[in-house]
């Protein structure tokens, strides 16, 4: 017995999982326009990890105490604040953060983030990339694919379960899509980007957020991994387009509800 | 200036959200061609009927089932030689696809462009469409998914030329197992002229069957909040809002929905919003044309006992 539980240790799994988090505007909180920036006000807004971004880690994490996993590592890409967000990562439980830091003038677009994510996978050699499938600031939905396009990993977008293979070299997973639930097979290495419904990420406990602070989290400076940068897309204006309040008018009864509707012509 | 449209088939049929791309990419260009990924050759005949369309590009082959997207991303990559701009409706399809083309010609992609303002400049949804962006690429070949609420469905009346490009397939790293796709013989909902949408508010699966029964009577499609999708009332492709499917019908009725800003961002901009909900507070109430400020079960009783 004792023997070949010392057979198993030898077949740890060698697999290292990144997993890489935003810092967005809480989603929660309406998104305001500063006339003269021409640009989203974040100066004093509540911010938080991107929802995607947390359920990725709670899969990763996930995988890792059921064995299959050897470590954990959340990246993120952005200013000094960026940290928060890692630390929190870090809370919840994962081995070590990478943050990636950069100039806050600079308007990185999923194509930028995807160059950096490939050179910090490439250079961990991780074979599993679990990701949010958009971040709720630009909602672009992109970077996922676009990674797992730089480096030639197989792909799994939009993930609501997520089952590894017996012996670690593919995975299923289900995909939510516009006609329903699609199930697909991946070989690893992989990049999959998670939907809402796969699970219910955790909360920091205390104990873990104090035991976060004395975490590896490895700083580099964007500028030298020598990737161009240089943006794409400009962003000449941005407009608030919340919901317009419309003059409700009360009614109370089938009848008159039917009534309202044909004189508007919509039945 | 050249456009290659990603066709989604349904089926032999093409999707509406195809059909939106067609007339985005016609305010692009004169010269508009469609690209078909497809196992059955037949299938040109739907695209081809399109009008608007200059020429079909199929590509055929057994694999094309179900396509694998590092399979998908590859091809389309190498017809893009000929293009200066790839454009796809926003769905989950193209979504998958589109944006590792786009990394395979080192491009930045544009997602869910609601405005074309010229060759270059787009109007695009940021946060949950609580902030609308106009953007300007640099980019060589653009890439770009549209929203199919915010352009014209193209019809039939075309008569375009097919042509099969030949193409070595490329390996592919994962494959398709099943799928499992909602049958129903309502309206579908992303083109229905009414929706009729349930919320937490309806409290269980069974519940939500009074949903089901005024979209009947109403000849309306179903849709839902996230929290009654995540709560098992009814399958994920019936949830409407920021991560979900973005509708504009002429009726929208929300029963049960509060009208957070994510499901608010799926159908905000429906001609005729009515909302039951008892809660005279919730947000939904101030998006409303009409507001029923009662139980819901009250409601769907009354509404479904109603003789039209
Ligand atoms: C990243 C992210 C993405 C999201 N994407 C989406 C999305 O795409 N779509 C979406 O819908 N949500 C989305 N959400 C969730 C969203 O924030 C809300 O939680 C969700 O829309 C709430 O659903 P609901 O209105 O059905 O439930 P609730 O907010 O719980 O509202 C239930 C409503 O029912 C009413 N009600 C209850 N009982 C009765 C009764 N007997 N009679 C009358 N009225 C009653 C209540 O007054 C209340 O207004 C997202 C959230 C996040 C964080
Ligand atoms: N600055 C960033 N740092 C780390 N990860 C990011 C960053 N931007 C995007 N991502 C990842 O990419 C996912 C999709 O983002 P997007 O394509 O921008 O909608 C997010 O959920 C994150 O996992």
């Amino acid at each position: 017995m004792v023997l070949f539980a010392g057979f198993l240790t030898n077949f740890m799994p060698i697999m290292k999982i990144i997993i890489p988090v935003k810092r967005v505007l809480d989603p929660y909180t309406q998104a305001r326009v500063n006339k003269q920036t021409q640009q989203v006000d974040l100066s004093n807004a509540k911010m938080a990890m991107n929802p995607f971004c947390e359920i990725a880690v709670e899969e990763a994490l996930t995988l890792k105490e059921s064995g299959s996993a050897s470590e954990t590592i959340a990246v993120s890409i952005g200013t000094d604040k960026t940290v928060d967000t890692l630390r929190t990562a870090l809370a919840m439980g994962v081995d070590r953060a990478i943050f990636i830091k950069t100039d806050s003038e600079l308007d990185l677009q999923p194509l930028h983030v995807a160059k950096i994510l490939a050179n910090i996978v490439k250079r961990e050699e991780a074979e599993l990339v679990i990701m949010g499938k958009q971040a709720v600031d630009n909602d672009n939905n992109q970077t996922g694919q676009m990674l797992s396009g730089l480096i030639d990993y197989s792909l799994g977008t939009f993930i609501s379960k997520f089952d590894l293979s017996a012996d670690a070299t593919s995975v299923e997973v289900c995909r939510e899509i516009d006609s329903g639930i699609e199930t697909r097979k991946l070989s690893l290495p992989s990049i999959v980007t998670v939907d809402l419904r796969l699970n219910e990420p955790r909360y920091a406990s205390l104990p873990n957020i104090m035991k976060a602070r004395s975490k590896p989290m490895e700083t580099i400076e964007l500028s030298s991994l020598g990737i161009d940068t240089a943006p794409r897309i400009k962003v000449v204006s941005v407009e608030e387009s919340g919901t317009k309040d419309r003059a409700s008018k009360q009614i109370n009864s089938a009848e008159e509800l039917f009534s309202e509707l044909n004189q508007m012509g919509v039945l | 200036m050249s456009v290659i449209i990603l066709i989604e088939l349904n089926g032999s049929e093409v999707s509406a959200s195809s059909r939106a791309a067609i007339t985005a990419a016609s305010e692009l260009s004169d010269s508009v061609d469609a690209l078909v990924l497809t196992r059955d050759a037949s299938n040109s005949s739907s695209v081809s009927q399109l009008s608007g369309i200059n020429s079909v590009k199929m590509i055929v082959d057994d694999s094309l089932d179900n396509v694998n997207v590092e399979v998908a991303s590859k091809l389309i990559a190498d017809v893009m030689s000929d293009y200066d701009y790839l454009v796809a409706g926003s769905s989950t399809f193209s979504k998958n696809i589109l944006p590792r083309v786009g990394a395979l010609l080192d491009v930045q992609p544009i997602s869910d462009v609601c405005e074309i303002k010229s060759n270059n400049t787009f109007v695009r949804p940021l946060y949950a469409g609580n902030v609308m962006a106009t953007v300007e690429s640099s980019d060589e070949t653009i890439v770009m998914t549209v929203r199919s609420t915010a352009f014209e469905h193209s019809g039939d009346g075309g008569s375009a030329s097919v042509e099969t490009i030949s193409a070595s397939m490329p390996s592919s790293s994962s494959e398709f197992v099943s799928l499992q796709e909602s049958e129903s013989e309502r309206p579908e909902l992303t083109t229905a002229e009414r929706i009729v949408s349930g919320g937490r508010g309806l409290g269980s699966k069974e519940n939500f069957v009074l949903i089901e029964q005024l979209a009947d009577k109403m000849d309306a499609a179903v849709g839902a909040s996230r929290a009654a999708v995540d709560a098992g009332f009814i399958s994920n492709d019936y949830q409407v809002g920021q991560t979900g499917k973005v509708v504009a019908p002429k009726l929208y009725l929300a029963v049960g929905i509060s009208g957070a800003i994510q499901h608010l961002a799926g159908m905000k901009d429906s001609q005729v919003i009515v909302v039951i909900n008892n809660d005279p507070d919730a947000p939904m109430s101030r998006m409303a044309d009409l507001v029923w400020q009662v139980d819901l079960f009250d409601a769907l009783n009354e509404l479904n006992a109603y003789q039209v």
